[in-house]
């Protein structure tokens, strides 16, 4: 009974079966970016994690080019499988990080160790549950988006969009930025002027 | 483009003037006077422009802000809230040897973040803001570099704030990808119709939105940075963080909330879910209080105790409720400052005579600050006159209104459990004496031009400012 309701959702519900190429591929390089994300996090040496995080990012700029965002996806090859985790390699240099140490297994540390997964377990079924019920009209969309492919994504379009809907918001991205530069200034300053 | 530049003229005269103060900041060598003119000038500015384009209505920049009565009540709110932190930080940040020109400039920045949450009409533009605001936060709790407890709640609230971004951004991200549209004037249209496409992401998504707001109002399952950061970080700029800052994590969860309601399915869930927030908030902020030594730990839980109040309001969903809301965080806004302002007079040192055992015989000391303290005690109490006692009773006023009973129960329950500790301080400033010598506490300076602001707020705001004339956000 109960396998049966479980093929009926994979199957029918989610449209699996009608699936369009393009749809495979998009979730293929969802399910390796999730992977190459896991990776980051529970490897021990820090330049490993780094590697896992540049294949993160080439398997999310697959996903945008699959979704005909082709402009983000070099911007996203660019800057920050490029620029930013060159950085990120750099400090782990600077800093000389080596393998993380075992932490010691004391009682709270492993209360807090399985709180943490069951809370991740339970985000990512929530998270996977409501996707997969939502896949079937989720590929209806991506068939529609397929359609109109010569206005999505190019760097014509996003331009037009950032300098007129979203001028605003590109605006106030600047005040972040420099915020943040004043604040690491700040911090990081070795003597301060009064 | 004018027309939007004009109604949205606080906003933009607050964001110039922060990026302006850097300028002042590089072209005043020396001196910590013309930057901290600059703030109390162009904050000043802003809180004009904001009173002129009270009246203006819509929305500005394609949809982006909304302008006018709601968004401008939250400007002025802030701008006294950074008017008064400010004034009191001079002397303090002084006093520690600390008085960097950043300080201003991050003030500055924090307030046009705020500004931009509250007059967003757009997810992103609320997400930039959250982002500015908390990125200025992060540096300023940070701000005694040399005190290890400084820098260590500045890298807690950083850490666990970066996380709390996590889930904003996702819930942002599917809320997007099921309804279509950032906008709020969008995503209510969808909702009232009934036509969201993908409903169980939507769901998914709203949840992880109240997720990371929850964190940033300082509520209860995502409350557990707040005692440290507002104990660790200096304590004028806890007053600041936890009152305008609390306002403005207020100023964006009271659209969302209006925003999603109108569907009846998502009216009950999401009212059911806040208002066991509430309830769970109000309970353990003052339990919890109940047990600290530390007179800004307490302030800390008892801060999350009036986070509960405040979502009691946004729970309710109602015009009246929205205006309790409002009235409490600018009732709230002049107590707690107070509060920390005295707690900030009495610290010689960085984190130092910040114990219960340390206001003991505080009357005897300095009467002055032991009668301000007692009067900001009483009014976080609800004591009846006091502005935190209007506040509160709206609160609850707007709750039985709409038949949540069960909440306004726990409500009082929770307010009289906090009696303990708020009249503990009290008890401790006027009935004991401490046995060795205690010298008064340092002269506080223009600090004291905020007590008095406060005193004075907290005594009379209840009989002038009336709750029903604040201004509701309707879509």
């Amino acid at each position: 009974m109960l396998l049966d309701r479980i093929r009926f959702i994979v199957i029918v519900e989610t449209g699996l079966l009608g699936l369009t190429y393009h749809a495979w591929l998009f979730y293929l390089l969802a399910a390796l970016a999730i992977g190459a994300g896991v990776g980051t996090i529970t490897r021990k040496n820090p330049v490993t994690s780094a590697f896992f995080l540049i294949l993160h990012f080439i398997f999310l700029a697959g996903l945008y080019a699959s979704l005909h965002a082709h402009l983000l996806a070099v911007m996203q090859v660019l800057v920050y499988a490029g620029a930013i985790m060159v950085l990120v390699l750099f400090v782990i240099m600077l800093l000389n990080l080596g393998k993380e140490p075992e932490s010691q297994q004391s009682e709270q540390v492993v209360i807090r160790k399985i709180a943490g997964y069951s809370f991740s377990a339970v985000m990512l079924v929530m998270v996977g549950l409501a996707a997969l019920l939502s896949m079937d009209k989720g590929n209806t969309m991506m068939t529609t988006m397929a359609d109109n492919v010569d206005t999505l994504g190019t760097a014509e379009s996003i331009g037009a969009e950032m300098f007129t809907t979203y001028l605003f918001p590109f605006e106030a991205v600047s005040l972040l930025l420099l915020a943040a530069v004043a604040g690491s200034i700040l911090l990081a300053k070795k003597r301060l002027m009064n | 483009m004018t027309g939007d530049l004009y109604s949205a003229l606080p906003i933009v005269l607050m964001s110039s003037a922060s990026i302006i103060g850097l300028l002042v900041d590089v072209f005043t060598p020396g001196r910590t006077k013309g930057m901290f003119g600059w703030t109390i000038f162009s904050l000043l500015m802003m809180m004009g422009a904001a009173v002129l384009t009270f009246g203006a209505e819509g929305t500005a920049f394609s949809n982006m802000l909304t302008v006018g009565g709601y968004a401008t009540y939250f400007d002025v709110l802030f701008g006294v809230g950074a008017l008064m932190s400010i004034v009191a930080a001079r002397p303090m940040l002084q006093r520690h040897g600390y008085e960097y020109k950043e300080y201003y400039s991050l003030t500055l920045f924090a307030v046009a973040g705020m500004m931009l949450m509250a007059h967003a009409n757009h997810l992103l533009i609320a997400f930039i803001g959250i982002e500015i605001m908390s990125i200025s936060f992060y540096v300023m709790s940070g701000f005694f570099r040399s005190n290890t407890f400084s820098v260590e709640s500045s890298l807690k609230y950083f850490l666990l704030g970066a996380f709390a971004t996590g889930f904003l951004v996702y819930g942002i991200a599917l809320i997007y990808g099921s309804v279509g549209s950032m906008s709020y004037t969008d995503m209510y249209t969808v909702a009232m119709e009934s036509e969201i496409t993908l409903k169980n992401l939507y769901w998914v998504g709203i949840g992880m939105l109240l997720v990371g707001l929850s964190f940033k109002v300082a509520a209860f399952p995502f409350h557990v940075w707040v005692p440290d950061v507002y104990t660790g970080a200096p304590t004028v700029v806890t007053a600041f963080m936890s009152t305008a800052g609390k306002a403005a994590a207020f100023s964006v969860l009271i659209p969302v909330v209006a925003v999603v309601l109108p569907e009846i399915e998502t009216m009950e869930r999401i009212q059911m879910l806040i208002a066991v927030i509430a309830a769970m908030s109000m309970l353990y902020g003052n339990i919890g209080a109940i047990s600290q030594t530390n007179v800004k730990r307490m302030l800390a839980y008892s801060s999350v105790a009036h986070a509960g109040y405040l979502l009691m309001g946004v729970a309710v969903g109602t015009d009246a409720g929205q205006q309790a809301v409002m009235y409490y965080l600018t009732a709230y806004m002049f107590m707690q400052v107070g509060a920390f302002v005295v707690a900030a007079i009495v610290e010689s040192k960085p984190g130092e005579d910040c114990t219960l055992e340390d206001y003991k015989g505080l009357s005897k000391r300095n009467p002055g600050l032991a009668a301000c303290m007692a009067v900001f005690m009483l009014s976080l109490t609800g004591i009846p006159f006091l502005v935190g006692f209007f506040g509160k009773y709206y609160i609850f006023k707007a709750a039985i209104e709409a038949d949540m009973i069960w909440l306004t129960i726990v409500g009082v329950v929770a307010s009289v459990i906090s009696v303990y500790f708020y009249l503990g301080l009290i008890v401790k400033m006027y009935f004991q004496d401490r046995e060795d010598e205690v010298p008064a506490a340092l002269p506080g300076g223009i600090a004291n031009l905020t007590l008095i602001v406060t005193v004075v707020g907290v005594l009379v705001l209840g009989f002038f400012l009336d709750y029903s004339v604040l201004p509701t956000i309707t879509f």
